[in-house]
C-alpha cells in the first residue's frame, strides 16, 4: 500500500511533463481569458452551446455574449468553475442548450456500416477510421461522445454506449455516516 | 556483527493490538490446489496484461497468461496446469465490488511446469533483466503490486547508495513476512544479492521490527554468510523498534538510514530504494530457478479457530483458503491485508492475488461497527500520530469541502493511508474515508483534463486540416478556370487574327507581353491566407504553384493579346 505514493509522484511527474510539453509544443497565441475558459470547457466538441466548438464558446463567453450555462456535457460543474473563474452568478444548465448525461461512446455496428464515409467527416476529433466503401470503426479512447456522427449515418447503425465503471476508474464514494441505529442495521 | 548500531526514528505512530502470535505457531503449509483457479488478469499497478489464451487450451504451470501492456506492467501466469475453461468477467478483490477480466484454469492435478530456466542476469544487459523480471510477473509483495522491474532501475548516477529490504511487517494480524523470513532468509538473501548487484547498491539493511526475535536471528546467519561470500559488512539486519507504521517505506528509510525524503519526492532521488522481503524472494525464484510468480505467503486470521500461513496459488478463491482455518460460525467478512489498511472483500469468493498478503476473517464481535462521526475539535491528535508528518485535521477539512486544490496543498498524496490518524481521533472522524474519497476524486479529474486535452488537440488539427483541404481545392480550381479562360480567349483570338494587320500583331505583341509580365509579377506576390504556413503547407503549395506554371506553359503559344 505505502508504495502507491512512489507511483503517484511518478504518475504525477510523467503527467506534468507531457502537458508541459504539449503546452510548449502546441501553444496557440491568444487570449488569456478565453484560453483559461476553453481549459474548463470539456472537449466534447458537440456544439450544443450553439457555437461550432468549445473554442468559439469560450471566446463569446469571454466576449460576455453568452451565458455560462449553455454547455451540457460540462454540466454543473462546469458552471460553477466558470462562475468562479468569471466572478459571474451561478445558473443551472439552460435546459434549451440540452440535458447533463452520463459519458458514453460512439459505437459503430459493424455488421451495418456500409462504409459511407459520412460519419467520418462529421467527428470533430477524427476518432473514427475507415475507408469508402469499407467498415468504419470508432477509436474509443478518441470519442468526446459529442454525437455528432449520429445524425449523418444513412443506415443508423451508431449508437451511444455510455461508459461503465471498471476497477481501475472506480472512485471512493464520499463518506456517509449512519446518523441512528435503525438506518445502521439496515446498511 | 551484522546488527546496526544506530537507528532514528520516525515522528508519530501508534501501538495497536499487533494479535500476530496466533499464526505464528505452526509453519508455512502449502494450501492444496483448489478446483477452479480464477487468476485475474490485471494484478499489479500499471496497464492491464492482454490475454495470451483462448478457452478450451492447455496450459502448463507457470506459463504466461497474460503478457505485460507496455512497459508499466506485469505478467501473470498459470498457477498450475490444466486447462483453460473461459476467459472471462470474474469478481475481483476489490472494494468496488465490481469484475474485471479473469482465465479461469481447470487444474488437472499434475502440477507440470513449463521448462525451467535460470537467467544468467550477470551477462545480461539490465534492461534485458528487467525485461525478464516484467515477463516473470514480479512484483512488489508488500501489497502495492508495484512492478519490481521498475524500480530495479539504477537511474540517473547508475548505482544507489542503501538497498533497504522491508521486513518490518508492522500492521496487526500478519505474519507472512515473519515466516518468509524465519523460514527461507537465505532465499531471501539470495534475492538481494540479485537486487544488490542490478541497482549497483551500496549496503543492504534489512529493517525488522524487534518483535519478530526469531526472523532477526534466522536473516543475521544469513546475511552473515553473505557477507563472508561478499567479503565485506555489506548485509546487516536492523532491528527496529515496534511501532506502526514502521513498515512504511518512508518510515523504514528514516529509521535504518536517517534520511528524510521530503513531501512529494523519491527515495531513489536520496539514493535508497526499498523493496519487501517477499519481493526479494520472488527475485530469487524467478532469476535462478526460472519460476515465475505464481504463488505468495498469505496469513489467514481474525475470527478463526487456526490462524496460519499459507503458501497460496493466485486464484484460489479465499473462501478455499479459509475454509483451511475453521473459520468461527459468526464471521461475517473478508479483509484483505490488516485491520489498518486492509480492504472488506464483496464476497468471499474472490481469488487470491499478488496484493493479498492477508486474508483476515471478521466478524462483529472482533470489529465492531463505528461509533458515530463527531464534529473535529481541532486537538492535533491525529497531527500528532501522521507519521508522514502531515496535518490531518486540514486535509480532512478540504477533503470534506470537496476543496480538492486546498487538499493538495496539504500534501494530500503523501498520506499512505496507515489510518493512525482515524486511530487516534477522539471524535472518531473516518479521516482516511474522506482521503481516499479526495485521492480518486483528485485522479479522476486528472484522466479527464488529460483526454479534453487531446480532444482539443485533435479538434484542432482537424481544423488546420479543413483549412489546408479548402485552400488545396480553392487553388485547384483557379488553375481550372484560369487555363479554362486562357483556352477561350485563345480560340477568340484565333478568330480573330486574319483581320489585324502585321503592324497591330506586333502591337499586340508588345502588349501581351507587357501583360504577361504584370501577371507573373501578380502571381509573385502572396496572397493573405498564405503567410505563416507551416513547412508541409508550404510544400504544397509550391506543389500547387509548380502545377499552375505548367498549365500556364501550356496555354502559352496560343496566347493572343486581345486577353
Ligand atoms: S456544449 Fe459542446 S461544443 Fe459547446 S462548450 Fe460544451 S462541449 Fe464544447
Ligand atoms: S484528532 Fe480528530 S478531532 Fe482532533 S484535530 Fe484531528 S480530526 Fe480533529
Ligand atoms: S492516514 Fe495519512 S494523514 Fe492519517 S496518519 Fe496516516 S499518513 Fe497521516
Amino acid at each position: 500500500m505505502l508504495e502507491a505514493l512512489l507511483v503517484m509522484a511518478l504518475g504525477a511527474v510523467v503527467l506534468g511533463a507531457a502537458l508541459g510539453y504539449a503546452a510548449v509544443r502546441f501553444r496557440v497565441e491568444g487570449d488569456p481569458l478565453v484560453e483559461k475558459i476553453d481549459a474548463i470547457l470539456p472537449q466534447t466538441q458537440c456544439g450544443q452551446c450553439g457555437f461550432p466548438g468549445c473554442k468559439p464558446y469560450a471566446t463569446a463567453i469571454a466576449k460576455g455574449e453568452a451565458e455560462i450555462n449553455q454547455c451540457p456535457p460540462g454540466g454543473e460543474e462546469g458552471i460553477h468553475k466558470l462562475a468562479d473563474l468569471l466572478g459571474r452568478e451561478f445558473k443551472p444548465l439552460s435546459a434549451e442548450h440540452g440535458i447533463e448525461k452520463p459519458k458514453s461512446v460512439a459505437v459503430i455496428d459493424e455488421q451495418a456500416c456500409i462504409g459511407c464515409t459520412l460519419c467520418i467527416q462529421a467527428c470533430p476529433v477524427d476518432a473514427i477510421v475507415g475507408a469508402a466503401k469499407q467498415m468504419h470503426t470508432i477509436v474509443a479512447k478518441q470519442c468526446t461522445g459529442c454525437e455528432l456522427c449520429l445524425p449523418p449515418c444513412p443506415v443508423d447503425c451508431i449508437s451511444m454506449q455510455p461508459i461503465g465503471e471498471s476497477v481501475e476508474s472506480w472512485k471512493w464514494k464520499y463518506p456517509v455516516f449512519k446518523i441512528n441505529p435503525t438506518q445502521r442495521e439496515a446498511a | 556483527m551484522t546488527a546496526l548500531q544506530r537507528l532514528f526514528k520516525f515522528n508519530g505512530g501508534v501501538k495497536p493490538a499487533y494479535n500476530k502470535e496466533a499464526s505464528t505457531g505452526l509453519p508455512i503449509a502449502v494450501a492444496p490446489t483448489p478446483t477452479l483457479l480464477v487468476i485475474p488478469l490485471h494484478q499489479s499497478i500499471g496497464g492491464p496484461p492482454r490475454p495470451l489464451v483462448k478457452a478450451g487450451e492447455r496450459v502448463l504451470k507457470g506459463q504466461r497468461i497474460g503478457d505485460a501492456d507496455g512497459n508499466v506492467s506485469s505478467a501473470v501466469h498459470a498457477s498450475t496446469s490444466g486447462t483453460v475453461v473461459a476467459v472471462e468477467m470474474r469478481l475481483m478483490p476489490h472494494t468496488s465490488g465490481l469484475s474485471a477480466m479473469c482465465v479461469v484454469i481447470e487444474p488437472d492435478g499434475r502440477n507440470e511446469w513449463i521448462p525451467r530456466q535460470p537467467f544468467d542476469f550477470r551477462s545480461a544487459s539490465p534492461a534485458a533483466s528487467r525485461d525478464f523480471l516484467r515477463d516473470a510477473g514480479v512484483v512488489g509483495l508488500g501489497g502495492a503490486v508495484f512492478p519490481s522491474h521498475l524500480k530495479l532501475n539504477a537511474g540517473k548516477q547508475g548505482k544507489l547508495d542503501v538497498l533497504v529490504l522491508n521486513g518490518a511487517e508492522c500492521e496487526p494480524f500478519i505474519t507472512c513476512d515473519d515466516v518468509l523470513m524465519r523460514e527461507r532468509p537465505e532465499e531471501i538473501i539470495k534475492g538481494a544479492v540479485i537486487m544488490r548487484e542490478m541497482l549497483s547498491a551500496g549496503e543492504v539493511l534489512i529493517g525488522i521490527e524487534d518483535n519478530k526475535p526469531a526472523a532477526i536471528a534466522a536473516m543475521e546467519i544469513a546475511a552473515r554468510a553473505a557477507n563472508r561470500v561478499a567479503g565485506a559488512n555489506v548485509y546487516k539486519v536492523g532491528s527496529v523498534p515496534t511501532r506502526y507504521p514502521a513498515g512504511g517505506a518512508k518510515q523504514l528509510i528514516r529509521v535504518l538510514t536517517g534520511i528524510e525524503v521530503p513531501h512529494g519526492e523519491r527515495s531513489t532521488d536520496y539514493g535508497v530504494q526499498c523493496f519487501n522481503v517477499g519481493t526479494a524472494y520472488a527475485i530469487h525464484e524467478a532469476i535462478e530457478l526460472g519460476q515465475p510468480l505464481i504463488s505468495r505467503i498469505v496469513t489467514v486470521a481474525g475470527n478463526v479457530g487456526q490462524a496460519r500461513n499459507y503458501e497460496v496459488l493466485f486464484g484460489t478463491p479465499m473462501k478455499d483458503l479459509v475454509a483451511l482455518c475453521a473459520p468461527l460460525p459468526d464471521s461475517d467478512r473478508l479483509i484483505m491485508g490488516g485491520p489498518m489498511m486492509g480492504f472488506r472483500m464483496p464476497g468471499d469468493d474472490v481469488p487470491v492475488v499478488k496484493a493479498t498478503n492477508c486474508v483476515l476473517v471478521g466478524s462483529t464481535a472482533l470489529f465492531p461497527p463505528p461509533p458515530p462521526e463527531m464534529p473535529c475539535i481541532r486537538c492535533g491528535e491525529c497531527a500528532k500520530a501522521c507519521p508522514a508528518d502531515l496535518q490531518p485535521f486540514e486535509m480532512y477539512w478540504f477533503s470534506r469541502a470537496k476543496i480538492f486544490g486546498k487538499a493538495q496543498e496539504y500534501n494530500l498524496f503523501d498520506c499512505i493511508e496507515c489510518g493512525c490518524c482515524a486511530y487516534v481521533c477522539p471524535s472518531r472522524i473516518p479521516l482516511v474515508d474522506y482521503y481516499r474519497f479526495a485521492k480518486s476524486e483528485i485522479w479522476a479529474r486528472e484522466v479527464e483534463k488529460e483526454a479534453a486535452d487531446v480532444a482539443r488537440d485533435r479538434y484542432e488539427f482537424r481544423l488546420l486540416r479543413e483549412e489546408r483541404e479548402k485552400q488545396e481545392k480553392a487553388a485547384k480550381l483557379a488553375a481550372k478556370t484560369a487555363a479554362g479562360r486562357e483556352k477561350a480567349a485563345a480560340a477568340l483570338a484565333e478568330a480573330a487574327k486574319p483581320a489585324a494587320t502585321p503592324e497591330e500583331d506586333a502591337k499586340k505583341a508588345l502588349i501581351a507581353a507587357a501583360l504577361e509580365r504584370a501577371r507573373t509579377e501578380k502571381a509573385r506576390v502572396h496572397p493573405e491566407n498564405t503567410a505563416d504556413l507551416t513547412p508541409e503547407q508550404q510544400a504544397e503549395v509550391t506543389a500547387i504553384e509548380a502545377r499552375r506554371a505548367e498549365i500556364r506553359e501550356m496555354a502559352k503559344p496560343h496566347l493572343r493579346p486581345d486577353d
